[in-house]
């Protein structure tokens, strides 16, 4: 399953890398006079209300969206698990303060948070990742918390600090890599609710702005359109689909990898 | 090797246990007996110093009680070996023995031979490429003892080290204490609820009831020396 998942993103990478070898049209390419073609052998995935071609928006708006996703998932993971590693593992004062820090940020709705903190700053990529990421990291801090105080009461915790194993090698060692699982399985959960909330952002004119190509932006200017002209909004949704399928097959089977119980004795 | 004097161990402000002397010298076994709760396993707690205790413990030269987190690190594991209950649960489930024997001989800074050590305690060395979760309860607690050996621990102090394992692999593992025992001069401090394996073993035997010590039976015991100590129920 991880060899599947892993090579499903990277087939998905690669062709976004390749877009602009891969791409029969530049992706702002406007043509008025084939607004709406339903797909056809000139454009397989047919084209948007501007006349361009949805394959080739497509495999363009993967840089944006995986970009992205990419981004807000390493970056609120890392300081997420960092926090919620130390907050568990530590316990008392330190963990009170770290949580209630946490608390704050949670105690705002995401969406709304991540569009105070876009309109503060200018409608680019960088600005959605870092509205985001502000949003995000705390999920995975309470989550990172809970599984490591309860991992941190383990027998071989026990025995490492009388081992005489000093606290942050505890952590990175034994406290870490026995709490990952959760972690993995929310990160690829994820994926696609970061795409489509970058997707909300841009809609909401805090983000990636037409005629940058990116997917959730597609699926948001194309849901007018979807009981008259299906494709405009489909295959964007198909790649948003397919990514979050892929980051979910590779999220199991890391887990899978991570975990030596989990392998059989050949 | 081990000096201990009016020690209390306390849990806030209730006291779990209380031991007004013990001592374990070189090639010596005591063992701590006595039934849930009558805080023996406290008693081994706080002398590693992971358990809040007033008084004197001494292991290896090392005032535990007044030590600073440097010097308690070094005595852990280099010194003062702990074998715990549960064997298997006591070792990191996604780390590799070889690898976890590896950090821990990296950690003190002892060059020794982890494959000498695993023969040590009758264990095949191959037994280090494999995970906690793929060798059987005896087997691991075998290699809590060789790990021990291999950080060059004086003392051994093992919580129960039986109590998780059948029978026969009870008195292998006993076996094998007792052998480096002698062959190393090492220093046991056993606690367990079990006296009559116990009494296989130690040299003297501390009774434990409700945190504080009633009794010292000295090898062999006699069944008035019990009766004494337990009463009607010896």
């Amino acid at each position: 399953m991880r060899r599947l998942g892993a090579f499903l993103l990277a087939l998905i990478v690669l062709a976004s890398l390749a877009a602009p070898w891969l791409a029969p049209y530049p992706e702002d390419a406007v043509d008025p006079l084939s607004s709406l073609l339903p797909p056809s052998p000139e454009h397989w995935f047919g084209t948007d209300q501007a006349g361009r071609d949805i394959f080739s928006r497509v495999l363009y708006g993967g840089q944006t969206s995986l970009l992205i996703a990419i981004a807000v998932l390493g970056s609120s993971a890392l300081v997420g698990v960092a926090l919620g590693m130390t907050a568990g593992y530590a316990g008392g004062w330190l963990r009170d303060v770290i949580m209630r820090v946490t608390d704050i940020f949670l105690a705002f709705p995401a969406l709304l948070l991540s569009v105070a903190l876009a309109v503060v700053l200018d409608p680019t990529v960088t600005t959605v990742i870092v509205a985001i990421a502000a949003t995000w990291w705390p999920w995975y801090a309470r989550l990172s918390m809970s599984v490591a105080a309860s991992v941190s009461t383990r027998p071989y915790v026990d025995a490492a600090r009388c081992l005489g194993v000093p606290a942050p090698l505890i952590v990175v060692r034994h406290v870490l890599p026995n709490s990952l699982t959760p972690v993995l399985v929310q990160l690829s959960l994820d994926a696609g609710g970061v795409i489509l909330t970058a997707a909300a952002l841009s809609y909401l004119g805090l983000g990636a702005q037409d005629p940058i190509a990116e997917w959730g932006l597609m699926v948001e200017q194309g849901q007018s359109l979807i009981s008259t002209n299906w494709w405009v909004v489909t295959f964007p949704g198909l790649a948003i689909v397919l990514t979050a399928f892929a980051f979910n097959v590779l999220g199991e089977g890391l887990r899978n990898a991570l975990d030596p119980r989990r392998t059989v004795i050949k | 090797m081990i000096e201990v004097s009016d020690l209390e161990v306390r849990y806030g402000t209730h006291v779990a246990a209380s031991v007004p002397a013990l001592t374990v010298r070189p090639g010596e076994c005591v063992a701590i007996v006595g039934e849930s709760g009558s805080g023996k396993s406290s008693t081994l707690m706080a002398l590693l110093g992971l358990a809040e205790a007033s008084g004197n413990v001494t292991i290896c030269g090392v005032d535990v009680l007044r030590a600073g987190p440097r010097e308690l690190r070094r005595l852990r594991g280099s010194k003062a070996a702990l074998v715990m209950q549960s064997p298997q649960a006591a070792l990191p489930p996604t780390t590799r023995l070889g690898a976890f024997m590896r950090r821990a001989l990296k950690l003190h800074g002892v060059r020794a031979s982890m494959e000498e050590a695993m023969r040590a305690v009758l264990l095949d060395p191959a037994l280090l490429r494999r995970y906690p979760h793929e060798i059987s309860g005896g087997q691991a607690q075998r290699f809590a003892i060789a790990l021990a050996i291999a950080l060059g621990a004086e003392v051994i102090l093992a919580d129960e080290p039986t109590s998780a394992l059948d029978v026969t692999v009870q008195a292998e593992v006993i076996a094998v204490l007792q052998r480096l025992r002698a062959e190393r001069d090492l220093a046991v401090l056993m606690v367990s609820h079990d006296l009559a394996l116990v009494s296989t073993i130690a040299d003297r035997i501390v009774v434990m009831k409700d945190g504080q010590v009633v009794g010292t039976l000295t090898h062999p015991y006699t069944r008035q020396e019990l009766e004494a100590v337990f009463g009607a129920q010896g």
